[in-house]
């Protein structure tokens, strides 16, 4: 399982973000993409999950261009961004329900993962910004996507919490997963590959 | 399939729980028609005459104010992201959240609009037409201001732009949904007219899922 992005240039209105970036990320490895704020670590990450369209270059997932066939591309991956995608109204386990299209043992496993069963029942507007995080690693947890892309997921996670997710990334590469995390905070991962971004 | 059903649930249960827009469109509705009495005087020659103009402006009006939040809370928490990068093509996502916006403000204004005609004094033949007009055109309404929605996603206080854009692509609708029940009080046949109007409703049905989501994946960008 390779995901490989080739000379991507990427301009945001009149406004370079970045040149000729390379990368490959392998399966059970994560890459971490390090770079001062402004780097385009962000629109890197929303590059590769086919949110934006790079100005030149390639995106390639199992070898071939992610452009010929984009559907079995998007459902290979899981993307996490800045916002979390937490409704206040549903409840915590209605949250994740309708991403894990109602798979319960899913919905069960992800929030004993993120020791978050105890809010299960919980509106999510009761929850802090560090639990609407956690709830947010757990959907991506359900959906059992093989590419993880995640920027800055330890935002307003407490010690604890992130040592939570970085089982979570340990687990998902030892099942052979692949993962390109925009992060500062070191994980405490074995299998990183970096890819250092200028400003 | 199932992801359809599963958003149009999702829909419904947020627009039920978060029930105070539900409940604000329908009380407008129910006020703007009820300030034409007050305004105009009750002399039941000119109420029963205006009375299907009354009632469909305000169902214009009611529509329009309901639709700013249609795609806006998405984007702002950022589920609109995840749902373009669902198996679901945007373009169903869309109808998706048409169907459940339609379920929670088109259809209750249906349900409310003989009421209102009474209340303006409306010729009891017009009655049924208007309950009947007001379903076959709804849709369309609702479709429409899907389209300016999805254009004004990403604008701040973009609820005064989107009547901008939507409320001339919905005097058609206005229109024939007025005629339909002129002619039933007049005692000429509504169906013709009926059936322009759940005539547009299908060509919106059909046109306006595209347009929309070709809005939104623009303001995803």
């Amino acid at each position: 399982m390779t995901l490989t992005g080739e000379r991507l240039t990427c301009v945001r209105g009149d406004r370079l973000v970045f040149r000729d970036v390379d990368f490959a990320a392998r399966a059970g490895r994560a890459l971490v993409l390090t770079g001062p704020n402004g780097a385009g670590k962000s629109t890197l990450l929303r590059l590769v999950a086919t949110l934006l369209q790079p100005r030149s270059g390639r995106l390639l997932w199992q070898g071939s261009p992610v452009s010929d066939d984009p559907d079995s591309y998007r459902a290979a991956i899981g993307y996490l961004g800045h916002l979390d995608a937490v409704k206040p109204t549903l409840t915590v386990a209605e949250n994740l329900g309708f991403w894990a299209q109602g798979d319960q043992a899913a919905i069960a496993a992800a929030l004993d993962a993120f020791a978050l069963a105890d809010k299960a029942p919980l509106p999510a507007r009761f929850l802090s910004a560090g639990q609407k995080r956690r709830l947010a690693l757990a959907r991506l947890t359900v959906k059992r996507a093989p590419v993880w892309l995640l920027d800055e997921p330890t935002t307003a996670l407490d010690r604890r919490s992130t040592a939570l997710f970085a089982a979570a990334v340990s687990d998902h590469l030892a099942r052979g997963g692949l993962a390109l995390i925009a992060t500062h905070v070191d994980l405490g991962l074995d299998e990183v590959d970096r890819l250092e971004m200028g400003a | 399939m199932n992801r359809f059903v599963a958003l149009v649930r999702r829909d419904l249960a947020l627009g039920l729980r978060q029930n105070g827009t539900m409940v604000a469109t329908l009380t407008f509705f129910v006020l703007a028609v009820a300030l034409f009495p007050l305004g105009v005087g009750p002399e039941p020659g000119i109420l029963s005459r205006i009375a299907p103009g009354v009632v469909w402006v305000a169902a214009l009006l009611a529509t329009t104010v309901s639709l700013d939040r249609l795609f806006q809370a998405d984007y702002e928490d950022g589920s609109l992201e995840l749902l373009l990068l669902e198996p679901l093509p945007l373009e169903l996502t869309v109808l998706a959240k048409c169907l459940a916006q339609w379920l929670l403000t088109g259809l209750p204004l249906t349900v409310l609009s003989p009421l209102l005609g009474v209340l303006m004094q409306l010729h009891p033949d017009g009655l049924g037409v208007l309950t009947l007009a007001m379903a076959a055109g709804t849709p369309a309404l609702s479709l429409i201001g899907a389209i300016g929605a999805a254009l004004t996603v990403g604008v701040r206080r973009g609820g005064v732009l989107l009547s901008l854009l939507v409320l001339p692509l919905m005097i058609p609708v206005l229109i024939f949904g007025v005629a339909a029940v002129d002619a039933a009080t007049q005692g000429l046949g509504a169906r013709p007219h009926l059936l322009l109007l759940g005539g547009m409703s299908v060509g919106a049905l059909a046109l306006a899922p595209l347009a929309a989501a070709a809005g939104l994946r623009l303001a995803v960008e």
